[in-house]
């Protein structure tokens, strides 16, 4: 890691970590949903980034992990109950969505995944003894932490140099989010490290080459479906404690279409991709329907427009900038170097030239 | 209608002629009511009859659905091009064709027009902008592409236009007629012979004319179209644009029914997919089956299973067929390339 690199991320922490104290209550609501779908979308690089299976289905374990936690809190049993099933659910159901995996690839398995999320965005809507159906359901508790109600108060003041700052109330569920996305990134970070990452990124690469060096791919491919799905389980617990109130709307097709488009945006296959891609298509697009709301309907004509123009000159997305600009800058030097050596040859050549005659 | 089909009707029929006549009066003594096995049969009768308007309703809009897979599958052939935008392909005609109408356009002059402008903008804009600088990259950059203009399409339509959804005449009247006491609607006879006719026109025209063999030949094997002289780049502009046409007949048909609104495409976009990978996506046959089969398989399970998981029918069929035959039912078989 280069000194920059350290230098950056500092000056990104000290941002997530000082920075909401100073926002008004919706200013931390959206930046808990950014880490929030960060959390999501990072599940969704490693299967898609990754692993390179093309998933469209994200979004139903989003919902899957909502629903559960939200069903369960309902009922009266602790988030800290929730949060596991969620998990277990999301992984075993993420085990079983990777077996088309199996069969088919690319286009096929992206329409697989997408049907999947449909019969799930259905369950959801139809099933109102479970689920509320369109009414969704609201009043989901926050959890509490070692005996700290992440709930918040409204009201509570925060003194800087003699400077009364008002602090929102959903701060300290916005610090709760920030841990646990710290502890996803960590997690993600060690998975990516160690064989199994390395495995993961050779079924990516070419699948038949990974066989037949002794990786079980069919174990691999599972896997990334399964780990991804749980990643965006942990998410839609999180989710539906933020917000309170959940229906199947932001769980449909359409919002696993933008997940995947976030992975992509931000750049599929960089560890930070999905932190930039969630910002560009979450947290600018929220920000832009609060301070301006006539251009809020622009903004996903936008987004669409620079996906599409995003594919012809940065494919590898927006995380690819530095490797292209370092791939151009050792290109140059190269060409330099060798410009100079053919001139030193052409000079060695005259000169045993002149010699000979 | 099958040889078996026939005398069971009649009968059926003249039962209700039977009842008809006695339920006029109260009868004074009770009505002597056929044998168990003759009333069975009559209940089996009635619902064949509901199951066969089902089906041929399915076939309706089954075959709408094979337009949009037709084309879906001729860009694949032709140009290895997945769009996603397809259902947005669907809708912009609609908007189109609905602005020549307001001004004052007949339907048939609309049509005709609003399929000279998809040409340009959905075949040939289509195709310069979005596949020509994607092709060296592959598949999936197209596809991320077509999701980046479908969404382009869909939300510019609402920012710019309208949210609501908006009435649309029908080519057809919409009566009621019965044959041999199967409720069968103009609109639906008028719409399936419509989609078929274009269907099978777009398959003779691929499989008679030298433009059409050229077309297949640069989907099969796009270096010898090259050696033997054909005009590549020309082939799959005319694909793009049979593509557009085709977006702008199922348009037509759908509209009436669905009303043209910014996301009419969603699910429509999605059934054409299925639809034609289950008829397998390297044979234009199979997007017609696939299509009739979605159509019908919707329908029947809306009625007889439940109507609010009506739009999970076409993904069972679709998983059981890749888990069965990932080629699709006409589908060949594609090698796996190291």
């Amino acid at each position: 890691m280069s000194k920059r690199n350290i230098f950056l991320g500092v000056i990104f922490a000290a941002m997530v970590l000082c920075l909401p104290p100073f926002l008004k209550n919706y200013g931390v609501y959206m930046f808990s949903t950014w880490l929030i779908y960060v959390i999501a979308t990072m599940g969704l690089n490693l299967t898609v980034g990754y692993a390179g299976q093309k998933s469209l289905g994200h979004a139903a374990f989003f919902g899957i992990g909502a629903y559960t936690v939200a069903i369960m809190m309902k009922a009266g049993i602790s988030w800290w109950l929730g949060l596991p099933t969620a998990v277990v659910l999301c992984f075993v159901l993420g085990l079983v969505l990777g077996f088309p995996a199996l069969r088919v690839q690319t286009i096929y398995l992206a329409f697989a995944t997408l049907g999947f999320n449909t019969a799930v965005f259905l369950v959801m809507r139809n099933e109102e003894w479970l689920t509320g159906g369109t009414f969704g359901l609201n009043g989901i508790p926050r959890p509490a932490i070692f005996g700290f109600d992440l709930k918040g108060q409204a009201g509570s003041v925060m003194h800087l140099f003699g400077v009364e700052f008002p602090l929102a109330k959903d701060l300290a569920f916005y610090y709760f989010v920030l841990a646990a996305t710290a502890i996803a990134t960590a997690l993600l970070w060690g998975l990516l490290r160690s064989p199994w990452g390395k495995a993961f990124q050779a079924l990516r690469d070419n699948p038949i080459r990974a066989e037949s060096l002794g990786i079980d791919t069919r174990n691999y491919t599972l896997l990334s479906f399964a780990i991804g799905a749980v990643y965006a389980g942990v998410a839609g617990a999180l989710f539906a404690s933020l917000v309170d109130f959940i229906e199947p709307a932001p769980f449909a097709v359409g919002a696993s279409i933008m997940m995947y488009l976030m992975v992509v945006v931000g750049g599929a296959g960089y560890f930070l991709g999905p932190l930039v891609g969630a910002l560009i298509g979450m947290l600018i697009p929220e920000w832009i329907r609060d301070v301006a709301p006539s251009l809020a309907n622009w903004y996903l004509p936008i987004f669409g427009a620079t996906v599409v123009v995003m594919m012809v000159w940065l494919p590898d997305g927006l995380m690819s900038i530095p490797d292209r600009i370092r791939a151009k800058r050792d290109s140059r030097l190269a060409s330099a170097k060798r410009a100079e050596a053919t001139s030193e040859i052409a000079a060695i050549a005259a000169q045993s030239e002149g010699v000979a005659q | 209608m099958s040889r078996w089909g026939k005398s069971p009707l009649k009968r059926a029929k003249r039962l209700r002629l039977k009842s008809n006549q006695t339920g006029g009066e109260l009868p004074s003594a009770p009505i002597p009511l056929p044998a168990l096995g003759e009333r069975v049969f009559v209940l089996g009768v009635l619902q064949m009859i509901d199951f066969l308007q089902l089906v041929f309703s399915g076939f309706a809009t089954g075959s709408i659905y094979a337009l949009a897979a037709l084309g879906f599958t001729l860009l694949w052939q032709a140009a290895g091009t997945i769009n996603f935008a397809q259902g947005e392909f669907v809708m912009l005609p609609a908007f189109i064709m609905l602005a020549f109408l307001s001004y004052g356009a007949p339907l048939p002059v609309a049509f005709v027009l609003t399929a000279l402008v998809s040409t340009v903008v959905l075949g040939w804009a289509f195709k310069r902008a979005i596949v020509d600088p994607l092709f060296k990259y592959g598949m999936m950059q197209i596809v991320v592409a077509s999701i980046g203009l479908s969404i382009v399409m869909k939300n510019a339509m609402r920012a710019g236009y309208s949210a609501e959804a908006h009435p649309f005449p029908s080519l057809f009247s919409d009566q009621l007629f019965s044959i041999a006491g199967v409720h069968i609607s103009t609109n639906d006879v008028g719409t399936l012979v419509c989609a078929l006719v274009v269907v099978f026109g777009v398959q003779a025209f691929l499989a008679k004319t030298v433009t059409g063999r050229a077309m297949q030949a640069v989907a099969q094997n796009t270096e010898s179209a090259t050696v033997l002289g054909i005009n590549v780049p020309r082939m799959i502009f005319y694909t793009f644009a049979i593509n557009a046409v085709l977006a702008c007949v199922a348009a037509m048909l759908v509209t009436p029914v669905y009303l043209a609104k910014f996301d009419m495409g969603d699910s429509l976009g999605t059934k054409a997919f299925f639809a034609a990978i289950i008829g397998g996506f390297n044979n234009s046959r199979g997007a017609l089956l696939g299509g009739l089969i979605v159509g019908v398989s919707e329908n029947l399970a809306a009625a007889y299973m439940s109507p609010a998981y009506k739009d999970a029918v076409a993904l069972v069929v679709f998983m059981i067929v890749i888990l069965f035959r990932p080629q699709g039912l006409l589908g060949r078989k594609e090698e796996r390339k190291v």
